[in-house]
């Protein structure tokens, strides 16, 4: 990976009517990076892979592919190729007829077209299937020839619309990985847009969570997850316990924050926030522990009573109820495989919760 | 067992002819056997008084083949139906593509004007279309107002054209639309995408996938074209022959009139009908190939 710039977006702003899709979004994505636009549905990430592909034209701002200005290039003169969300795969062409078609738009000449099809099918491991037509494959099969239809004529980046959306549970996490391997054996630029933090976490190098037409935050799938700089993307990627209250001071690296109950809390703030401040303290499940109490309060620990638990396999997720007003989300691996259950928490049992303020976030919105 | 199976195959059977009977009856008396009865009179001659003549001959066949009126009509009818679709096409396609592509609302609306013109009798409106062409017609009305001067735009071939595109028109639009409608609009990015310009990605993707639309509407627009007669008679003021009017002339007008001469015409028609439409669709489905 270098750190030449693939693709700029500029403040571009894509208005339909009245509806901003795309509000004023500036965004870098570097040369060979598998880079992700990962926000809920109508966030404006597939509007902004359309303009990027040329369907779409930006209503103002620019597009900058390679240093080259896009404009108003139209889409057959772009240096990038798409993988639909459909895989508008072509029903009437065989599956070498599909990959073939940009090297034929192209003008390769015959022989070469043969053996970058050939090429293509062995790198989606599709050989053999090189006879067939779209409907007489399956779901993953077709997504691999819409893949190999793209790769084949080595676009400087590939669009991945939603691509995976269509499969079941198993074989997306396969194509998860398969894409990720695939996306470094050629090293082209990947911009992948989904709706599925999980998915983007597990492939990116680098994520755009946007909502309303707006980038919040781009990072790392760690930066992300760890430290998201606001509440909407806390919310969005994984599970997290929040509590609204009102910044009372500092206290070393730690922002300390009061409840209206007058519970205080100590995490990291994003950002230096001011004393009366309105925020929210955040913490991921796992990452709280639980206690047996033992009469006396550890530091940024809070009593409270175990009401469910709950068992999933790899950990046991833990509800706890610290007053009338809120509980509390705990998840503990499940270490040890035993199957007696009743050494473990009860629901209605005392426990005592410990926020480490490490792992605990101050957001401001 | 297998007496109840027998039992039930039978039973089968029965319900299956007495389903068939009514269409199997009424093709018989009314679609195979004139056929055949016109098969055998283009066989026969006639007399001074019309009258058939039962005594095999070819002379009608011969007659078609060597006198340039029989000749000229078939490929004037020929060249007409082949114009008549091929402009029913060009102007058809583009407006089946608007009305697939206007919002979900608009559709049923529009097809509904396409429609409307069926709501009146097809002659009422060939008279309605002498009222707009003649000499002292509507459009000359217009065409002397702005000082052009009246133009002479009924009787002739081109009236004939007309009336052929406004009226079969409906047919061409409405199957090319039920095909367009089920075209994916996205291969269309997805071939712009691969960098084909919008002609390559018209040709090579939406054209093929919507062939069973034009081949449909073609056919549809052709076939009453080829032996059409009301309005080469109405609008082209019958000058010159096409099939259907000689067809209808000899059956009905000529003195004497001649049925095996017009059988042996219509069978001929049949056979060029035949023709045409298969070398149309091996000249179609080859394309997707």
């Amino acid at each position: 990976m270098s750190d030449s710039i693939a693709i700029e977006l500029r403040d571009v702003v894509k208005r339909f009517g009245d509806v901003v899709a795309v509000d004023h979004v500036n965004l870098q994505i570097r040369d060979g990076e598998f880079f992700s636009l990962l926000g809920p549905s109508g966030c404006g990430k597939t509007s902004s892979l359309r303009m990027i592909a040329g369907f779409e034209l930006p209503t103002f701002g620019s597009i900058i592919i390679h240093g080259r200005e896009m404009g108003i290039t139209p889409p057959h003169l772009r240096p990038v190729n798409t993988v639909f969300q459909s895989y508008a795969l072509f029903p009437h062409m065989t599956v070498a007829q599909n990959i073939a078609f940009g090297l034929e738009m192209r003008k390769t000449p015959k022989e070469e077209i043969a053996r970058r099809v050939q090429e293509a099918l062995d790198l989606v491991r599709l050989s053999g299937l090189e006879g067939r037509r779209p409907r007489q494959l399956s779901g993953g099969q077709q997504q691999r020839v819409a893949l190999a239809r793209a790769l084949v004529n080595h676009p400087e980046v590939l669009l991945l619309d939603e691509p995976l959306g269509a499969l079941d549970q198993k074989l997306r996490k396969e194509m998860q990985l398969e894409l990720k391997s695939l996306q470094a054996r050629v090293g082209i630029t990947f911009v992948f847009v989904t709706h599925d933090q999980e998915e983007a976490l597990t492939m990116s190098d680098r994520i755009a969570v946007m909502n309303k037409g707006k980038i919040l935050q781009i990072g790392t799938p760690t930066e992300i997850y760890e430290r998201p700089n606001c509440r909407f993307v806390a919310d969005f990627i994984g599970e997290t316990n929040f509590i609204d209250g009102v910044v009372i001071g500092r206290d070393g690296n730690y922002t300390v924050l009061e409840t209206p109950e007058g519970l205080r809390l100590r995490g990291l703030a994003s950002r230096p926030l001011s004393n009366g401040t309105t925020a929210t303290f955040s913490i991921r499940p796992e990452k709280v522990r639980l206690l047996t109490p033992n009469g006396e309060l550890p530091p940024d620990g809070i009593a409270g009573t175990v009401i469910s638990v709950n068992y999933i396999g790899s950990d046991t997720r833990i509800t706890v109820r610290i007053n009338d007003r809120r509980t509390i989300d705990v998840w503990e691996q499940n270490t040890r495989s035993t199957l007696d259950r009743d050494e473990y928490w009860q629901p209605g049992e005392a426990a005592v919760i410990v926020c480490p303020p490490d792992n605990a976030l101050v957001l401001y919105e | 067992m297998a007496m109840l199976q027998q039992q039930q195959q039978r039973r089968d059977r029965i319900r299956l002819a007495l389903l068939l009977t009514p269409g199997l009856l009424w093709l018989i008396l009314f679609f195979a056997l004139p056929l055949v009865i016109i098969f055998v009179y283009s066989f026969m001659s006639n007399d001074a008084l019309g009258r058939v003549v039962y005594e095999p001959t070819l002379n009608n066949y011969i007659t078609i083949f060597t006198q340039s009126l029989y000749i000229n009509a078939y490929w004037r009818s020929i060249w007409t139906s082949v114009l008549t679709t091929v402009i029913c096409l060009l102007i058809g396609y583009p407006l089946a593509v608007f009305i697939a592509r206007s919002p979900q609302q608009w559709r049923m609306p529009l097809l509904m004007l396409i429609l409307i013109p069926f709501w009146t009798n097809f002659l009422v409106r060939i008279y309605a279309w002498q009222i707009i062409l003649a000499n002292n017609g509507i459009i000359n009305g217009f065409l002397e107002l702005i000082g052009v001067g009246r133009l002479s735009l009924l009787n002739n071939e081109g009236a004939t054209l007309i009336g052929l595109i406004y009226g079969e028109l409906p047919f061409m639009v409405l199957p090319l639309y039920a095909a367009i409608d089920r075209f994916d609009f996205t291969l269309m990015e997805a071939a712009a995408d691969l960098g084909a310009n919008k002609v390559q990605a018209f040709l090579r993707i939406m054209l093929p996938m919507t062939m069973p639309g034009i081949v449909a509407g073609s056919v549809l627009v052709f076939i009453p074209t080829l032996g059409q007669f009301v309005v080469s008679e109405l609008l082209g003021g019958a000058k010159v022959d096409y099939l259907g009017n000689l067809i209808q002339r000899l059956f009905l007008r000529a003195n004497p009139i001649n049925w095996p001469l017009g059988s042996a015409m219509a069978v001929l028609m049949m056979i060029v009908l035949l023709v045409f439409i298969m070398l149309y669709f091996r000249a179609t489905t080859e394309e997707e190939r």
